[in-house]
């Protein structure tokens, strides 16, 4: 479904990714990994769409991402470094407005989707009050209640504890086992049986 | 409040003669506003871009520039509207007669609202960039210029109790060119500035 | 196929480079020459205007920098608008050397506009429309030039300029016809109009000369500034180290 073809992508003067290229069907998990500066978020970003590599392409479901951006972006959901949630708002009406605007999602929905990953005690307080945790548990809601086929993840155990961890392999193996897709950018490697697992190391060879 | 405030210091560094003020009152007004429009438009984008909203628009697969175009309207309900209803308090101070009141309002609406979508633009273009506001003016104020221009000429004919259609028509003219551009650009823009 | 070789060679860096540092000293001296010719021309040889005297002369230098001042902007957002559509690197190089070029022709359209305004109009300045708009096409140069120094990331740097340079394009338009809009002091256009030019033919030549001249000129600085501008972008390219040794 993503196909990766020699992307080469430049930061200033540094040649960051150098010739990637790889395959992911339904129902794999793309594990990147390497060392902090070696690329990861820049490959994500780059099949997100959000930079533009100098040479390469990415292809979504044969063809060019970049040519039909708009309905490729429907069917991905991105989750970076920092959560995307404003701290005025409340969980609930974080994921309102932010899942509103892709597709109509009923309250029962959100509901289910933070009970899913442990934020419902806290979901009406403002999100500028919730722990570095928290609020991730909150935007692993909003990826979940995407309905995304496809998932970018950037270090999504980042602030979790042990259970934030293991919810997050649940999550994933879940979207595997739902024929999606999910490419994430790991420190360590995810215990998911090896044919679901394309694993690629990035940095300077 | 910001405007507010420029309009009173006008008088207070210039002259308290009410004749020569009321001269002076169009371009009074307009800089005020020009000015109060740069500093809003920092804001545009930038709490978005800092928590990640912003970004997420750029991936929701639906349209950005219909988003920012939402986005800049309300800045503008927020910041320029207000801004052109209480324009009267500051114009009466420099001594504009209340006839001419319609006028001056009618002229700041359309112009503050053209100066908002062109200066999404520039707000886009500048997030991220190093002394950001200090660019975003610098990169806005030459695509304001024939928004002042004829604003202000709005403003001036309208004191002087002269027909104010023809610039009203032209300002309305930028402002639907602004319109149908701007936010287009607007949206090319912010992702140029997401990178 | 042969138009294909020569747009892949316009978009090479090396080859740009060696097609700058071949011609650059030919357009230097061939402006020169003009220049020299034209002043000649019109200090020396054209009459005297009979409104204005001697003063008149000013337009030989004052003309061609205003003209080159817009006719550069456009270059530039062209340039701007090929590296972004098509995304050469070359174009956007070319986009950053023309911008202080062009800047510094508007402050000399500026600058020898109001020693030309001083004797013809009693000011220096006037905040007529078309003065008043080559100072805004100023601004337009500072923020470009502004913005470029404000992103670290030099393609980000090259793609948000590249946007202002054409956003701000429509400023060049205005500039040309605003003294047709609107009332102005400024004089309406005497050469570049349909029809024969109002000029005298030997007040006419020196001018066409000397635009000529500073058009040689300009592309000259241009290929220099590219020169340097390849070479600092490329820095890290094996074709930069062969020539430099």
């Amino acid at each position: 479904m993503l196909t990766v073809q020699g992307v080469h992508l430049w930061r200033g003067d540094r040649h960051v990714l150098r010739g990637v290229s790889f395959d992911g069907g339904a129902g794999k998990c793309v594990l990147l990994t390497g060392k902090n500066g070696a690329g990861k978020t820049t490959l994500i970003r780059a099949i997100a769409g959000l930079l533009d590599p100098e040479e390469g392409q990415v292809f979504w479901r044969g063809t060019p991402a970049r040519s039909r951006r708009d309905e490729f972006h429907a069917e991905l959901a991105y989750l970076g470094h920092e959560p995307p949630l404003k701290g005025d708002l409340s969980a609930r009406e974080n994921l309102k407005y932010s899942i509103g605007i892709r597709r109509a999602v009923t309250t029962a929905e959100i509901d289910a989707a933070l009970t899913r990953t442990g934020a419902i005690t806290f979901a009406d307080r403002a999100v500028r009050m919730l722990s570095a945790g928290q609020r991730r548990r909150v935007a692993l809601a909003g990826v979940v209640l995407s309905n995304a086929v496809l998932w970018l993840l950037d270090e999504p155990t980042t602030n979790l504890d042990a259970d934030g961890q293991q919810l997050v392999r649940d999550l994933i193996s879940e979207h595997l086992a739902r024929a999606g897709l999910v490419v994430a950018a790991v420190h360590h490697s995810l215990p998911l049986p090896a044919e679901q697992l394309i694993t690629l190391e990035l940095g300077p060879s | 409040m910001f405007f507010m405030i420029v309009a009173t210091l006008f008088p207070l560094t210039l002259t308290p003669e009410m004749s020569r003020l009321r001269d002076a009152a169009p371009g009074v007004l307009w800089i005020g506003a020009l000015l109060s429009s740069l500093l809003a438009l920092e804001f545009l984008f930038r709490d978005d871009a800092v928590d990640g909203t912003l970004e997420q628009f750029a991936l929701s697969g639906q349209s950005l520039t219909w988003m920012l175009f939402a986005k800049t309207c309300t800045h503008w309900l927020l910041t320029g509207l207000p801004l052109a209803l209480t324009a009267p308090i500051a114009a009466a101070a420099l001594g504009v007669s209340f006839e001419a009141m319609g006028g001056v309002v009618a002229s700041l609406l359309l112009g503050s609202f053209a100066m908002s979508l062109v200066g999404a633009i520039g707000a886009g273009l500048t997030l991220g960039a190093r002394r950001g506001g200090v660019l975003l003016s610098l990169l806005t104020l030459p695509l304001a210029v024939p928004i002042l221009i004829f604003g202000a000429r709005a403003t001036q004919l309208a004191i002087g109790g002269g027909d104010i259609a023809p610039p009203m028509y032209l300002l309305g003219a930028i402002a639907v060119l602004g319109l149908t551009l701007a936010p287009l650009a607007a949206a090319a823009a912010v992702r140029i500035g997401l990178e | 196929m042969a138009t294909w070789t020569w747009f892949h060679r316009l978009a090479s860096p090396p080859h740009v480079y060696a097609f700058a540092r071949r011609w650059t000293p030919w357009f230097g001296g061939f402006a020169a020459l003009a220049m020299v010719i034209a002043l000649y021309g019109g200090l020396v040889l054209a009459p005297e205007d009979y409104q204005q005297k001697d003063a008149f002369r000013m337009v030989y230098v004052h003309a061609p920098t205003a003209w080159l001042s817009l006719m550069i902007y456009t270059t530039m957002a062209i340039a701007a608008a090929v590296g972004l559509i098509w995304r050469m690197k070359v174009a956007h190089a070319a986009a950053a050397a023309c911008a202080p070029i062009g800047a510094w022709f508007t402050v000399g359209a500026l600058g020898t506009g109001m020693l030309w305004g001083k004797p013809m109009w009693g000011a220096y300045w006037v905040w007529d429309p078309r003065l008043t708009s080559e100072l805004v096409l100023l601004f337009l140069y500072f923020g470009y030039m502004g913005l470029r120094a404000g992103i670290e990331d030099p393609v980000k740097a090259d793609k948000a300029s590249a946007m202002l340079a054409v956003v701000g394009v429509i400023n060049v338009p205005i500039i040309k016809f605003s003294v047709e809009w609107w009332n102005s002091l400024h004089q309406t256009a005497t050469v570049m109009q349909l029809g024969k030019p109002k000029m005298n033919g030997d007040m006419l030549w020196p001018l066409l000369l000397m635009l000529l001249g500073f058009l040689l000129y300009f592309i000259a600085v241009l290929l220099i500034r590219l020169r340097a501008e390849l070479l600092r972008r490329e820095r890290n390219a094996s074709w930069v180290r062969e020539v430099l040794t």
